[in-house]
């Protein structure tokens, strides 16, 4: 693999006349208020992201302490904290309010922009040699977007919900749970961040496909795109088609509630399952949209720390695009115990046990990338190896629940729970730290510590081990989710499991610490601070990169790209 | 060049033993699964034996009159860790025919394919940690295709998850088949937060809400399970339940009988479902419906067919065979045909 840069030269070596121009940056409101640079807005959602992962990891913090042990012990605290009135119904309401507030913000406001608004800004146009996106405006709007939703999913925690304050609708809002079941403007609010973070990701989805399929420098065609930029490229048609059923599904939420519409209550001839169709139509992509960025950092670091090209790369791009294409044909498997015809759930079935084949190609192919390398343990690159082998042990119970008749008994129990928190919280949330360590020297121009971060991975793997391998015995044994108490017989695993949450937590302070350092007395990094194996061209560029950069377009040689299997 | 030829090579031969050894994972512990199995359904039988002894004793003694079956521990409920460590970490025993076959699925197909192929993935994953460590390895190889290895890993998923889907489609179809004519329908309706059975042959109607804390203790049943008033069915006949609510999305569900269905306003689920024994069988409503999600138990008490009519009656219902048999001899015939898969 080699799309570096041979015959170019960037800002920070040979045009130093230049460099003031490229370098000069707007004063401080100008710069992060009204920004329109690609770094910065990356910088933003990060910052974002990060603000958004404690409010939702202490959401976590809170249910696991409270499922530490049977009955309720801290909710009705929180019912009054939170404006409520302290007694048993509103303790039980807030339970429900937070597991909708954890999952909306995981996904909405934490997963996804960093993933996509983070990194897929800071690094796809480096990646492809392009000045900033394509619709540097369009790009501030959709970070300012996702901050309004954060505010009205915030301020919903505050105004009446009906059992209490905020929305107890699980972050499905299904109906009618979400229409007559939930008196008040906090579901109102709810349903409005989720309008205001989609509209966000789509203005950013269309953003990224015009800037990917427009604006790659000279010579870089699709098939030299780093595996980063096609994972970012799938994900943002996977967003511009999902996301408006989404708003349309929740648009008609909206009026089934306010205005009387009836298309989710059969008292009018409507059909709440109709809801939950629509809903998972953009679900299940959804899912992919977390994960699929986190697979394209993985390919890039793994080849970077193996000192070798990507295995299969054209395998492993188009396995992405299988993956998307698929993942909209699956979506009723989270429906399985709604009523669904016989012959609809053999087709779900069979079709859910079909995405297990692009994800091995995957898995396999990053394995046979390590193969024969020249394998070195940096911080990115075990966060990558913790990744392949926890999101491995997610794919397999996705198998196990892809089997419709099995799903009978696991459905809407803690195994799920396990299972979706393997293939996120750990996949996707692995990835994003990989790719944050393997990043970080670039976008801060200051090394993090190797020695906090390894401590941050270890302790972070053990905890997140000991929170969810539990949860599957729970599931199998019957434990529902979505439940604020429990029968004594699951106490041992709960309390295993919140224990694992104080390790996971404990490991985070490394990070922060990590993070401080690294930007107050950090090394300071070299333009490629990984050694020969990162050849994408952002490590062409100083670190931190120019303000604007490659004025001058980079060019991409003919005979280096990714099937070059000619000695270098 | 040919040093990574012969990378390459040992790489696809490695890959095949590891396949092999995985083939190898998943046949062992099938084997050993089956002989564990065995082994314990005698042992399982010996300690299950007494129990229901006392509970058939209990129930003779009432004779005619209901009393609430007392629980069995292990039977139709979780189990905790510390009364017997592995079985608080799988599923609940079975006892529906359905539930036995997706339980063999699992324990006998999955769970085994599953492990072996994350253990396989570990292995793989250490492997090449070791071997292709930079200082084992500085040179790496350019290698970036092998399009038979490439194969492999594609079709050999394929493989496994046909096999996979054959016991798969097997156990949907089992389950999609409906009840016969003569089952006796049960219709359980969600409400917030408590559940109510419906007997349309038998003109009962049953209203179920959460035992507290004390009264669980009084009855000596288990807490966030007990009820007032159980959905009582007999045993060993096919019932056909059906699901629906009032006002928000409930499910209903039962893990010691694989059973699970949405109640959803507006629709009436149906399935049919057959309890081999009787037995005190908890479950909990298992969709989202707001404050009281998690106090709306369900506890399902199967029951001798004659212990059943007895229920039927004390709570004021009819039972249709006795009073067409009044009514006319011919469809009295019919009474017994309907009455004789209890037998």
């Amino acid at each position: 693999m080699a799309t570096t840069a041979d015959g170019f030269d960037s800002h920070g070596t040979a045009h130093d006349d230049h460099h003031d121009h490229a370098d000069h940056k707007p004063g401080f409101f100008a710069r992060w208020f009204m920004s329109t640079n690609h770094k910065d807005i990356g910088t933003l959602y990060l910052i974002f992201a990060i603000i958004a992962g404690i409010v939702g990891g202490a959401m976590s913090g809170i249910m696991r302490l409270e499922l530490a042990e049977p009955g309720i012990q801290y909710l009705q605290w929180w019912a009054g904290f939170m404006g409520g009135a302290e007694d048993i119904n509103t303790a039980l309401h807030m339970w429900n309010v937070f597991i909708t507030a954890h999952g909306l913000i995981m996904v909405f406001f934490m997963v996804m922009p960093a993933m996509i608004g983070g990194f897929g800004n800071w690094f796809v146009p480096l990646m492809i040699g392009a000045p900033d996106m394509a619709f540097p405006r369009m790009n501030n709007v959709s970070f300012w977007l996702t901050v309004a939703g954060f505010g009205s999913l915030c301020l919903s925690l505050f105004v009446p919900g009906g059992g209490g304050p905020g929305a107890g609708t699980g972050w499905t809002v299904y109906a009618p749970l979400s229409t007559t079941g939930s008196q008040g403007p906090a579901v109102d609010f709810a349903i409005f961040a989720l309008h205001l973070a989609g509209a966000g990701s789509i203005l950013g989805a269309t953003n990224f496909i015009t800037t990917i399929f427009n604006m790659r420098a000279p010579g870089m065609t699709l098939h030299k795109m780093p595996l980063f930029v096609w994972s970012v490229l799938v994900t943002a048609f996977l967003l511009l088609l999902a996301l408006p059923v989404l708003a349309a599904a929740i648009t008609m939420l909206l009026t089934d509630r306010n205005f009387g519409t009836t298309f989710f209550d059969p008292a009018g001839g409507g059909d709440p399952v109709l809801f939950q169709h629509l809903f998972w139509f953009f679900g299940h992509p959804e899912v992919y949209i977390m994960i699929l960025p986190g697979f394209g950092m993985i390919s890039q670091i793994v080849a970077t720390f193996s000192r070798k090209p990507v295995f299969g790369y054209l395998g492993m791009a188009y396995a992405m695009v299988a993956i998307g294409v698929v993942g909209f044909v699956v979506w009723a498997h989270h429906m399985y115990t709604v009523g669904l015809d016989v012959n609809t759930k053999m087709y779900f079935t069979a079709a859910t046990m079909v995405i297990a084949v692009p994800t091995g190609v995957k898995i396999f192919s990053w394995i046979a990338t390590m193969w024969g390398g020249s394998l070195e343990f940096k911080s990115p690159m075990v966060w990558s190896l913790g990744f392949i082998f926890l999101f491995t042990v997610g794919g397999v119970t996705g198998v196990v629940l892809a089997n419709g008749g099995i799903d009978d008994n696991l459905h809407d129990t803690y195994y799920v729970v396990a299972h979706f928190h393997y293939v996120l919280s750990m996949g996707a949330v692995f990835s994003m730290f990989a790719g944050f360590y393997y990043w970080f020297p670039k976008m801060s121009g200051r090394m993090h510590s190797e020695l906090l971060s390894h401590i941050h991975f270890w302790l972070f793997f053990i905890g997140v081990n000991v929170i969810f391998f539990p949860q599957h015995f729970l599931g199998m044994n019957g434990m529902p989710r979505r439940y604020p108490d429990y029968a004594e017989a699951f106490t041992f695993w709960h309390e295993v499991s919140t224990f694992g949450y104080y390790i996971m937590a404990f490991s985070m302070i490394f990070f922060f610490v990590n993070v401080f350092y690294a930007l107050f007395a950090g090394k300071k990094a070299e333009a490629n601070p990984w050694g020969e194996g990162a050849t994408t061209l952002e490590w062409t560029l100083p670190s931190p990169p120019p303000y604007h950069q490659f004025e001058t377009l980079p060019v991409i040689e003919d005979h280096h790209d990714y099937h070059d299997h000619r000695q270098a | 060049m040919a040093q990574a030829l012969a990378r390459t090579k040992f790489g696809i031969w490695a890959l095949l033993a590891a396949v092999m050894a995985f083939g190898l994972a998943v046949a062992a512990p099938q084997a050993m699964a089956q002989d564990a199995e065995v082994a314990a359904e005698p042992a399982a039988e010996t300690v299950e034996a007494p129990a229901a002894d006392t509970a058939v004793e209990v129930t003779t003694e009432a004779a005619g009159a209901y009393t609430p079956m007392a629980p069995t521990p292990g039977k139709g409920m979780p189990t905790a860790y510390e009364d017997d460590a592995l079985a608080s970490m799988t599923f609940q025993d079975q006892y529906s025919p359905n539930g036995e076959y997706a339980l063999w699925m699992h324990n006998i197909f999955l769970l085994p394919v599953i492990v072996a192929i994350s253990i396989f993935v570990l292995f793989l994953l250490l492997y090449v940690v070791v071997k292709f460590r930079r200082g084992a390895n500085p040179e790496p190889s350019r290698t970036t295709h092998n399009t038979f290895i490439e194969v492999v890993w594609t079709v050999l998923p394929v493989a496994i998850l046909v096999v996979i889907a054959v016991p798969s489609l097997t156990l949907l179809a089992r389950q999609y088949e409906p009840a016969p004519a003569d089952a006796i329908t049960i219709k359980a309706v969600g409400y917030q937060w408590y559940w109510g059975y419906e007997y349309p042959d038998h003109d009962v109607e049953v209203i179920s809400n959460m035992l507290d804390e004390d009264e669980a203790d009084a009855r000596g049943e288990p807490h966030q399970l007990a009820v007032d008033n159980r959905m009582v069915v007999p045993a060993g006949v096919p019932l056909r339940i059906q699901t629906t609510a009032a006002d928000v999305i409930h499910a209903f569900a039962v893990p010691a009988l694989w059973f699970k269905m949405d109640a959803v306003p507006g629709r009436l689920n149906e399935k049919m479902l057959l309890i081999e024994e009787p037995g005190l069988y908890y479950g909990q409503c298992s969709e989202l419906c707001g404050a009281r999600h998690g106090y709306m138990p369900i506890a399902v008490e199967a029951l001798p067919m004659e212990q059943f009519e007895a229920w039927v009656v004390e709570q004021g219902g009819t039972l249709p065979g006795a009073e067409e048999a009044e009514a006319a001899p011919e469809v009295a015939e019919e009474a017994e045909a309907v009455a004789e898969p209890a037998a």
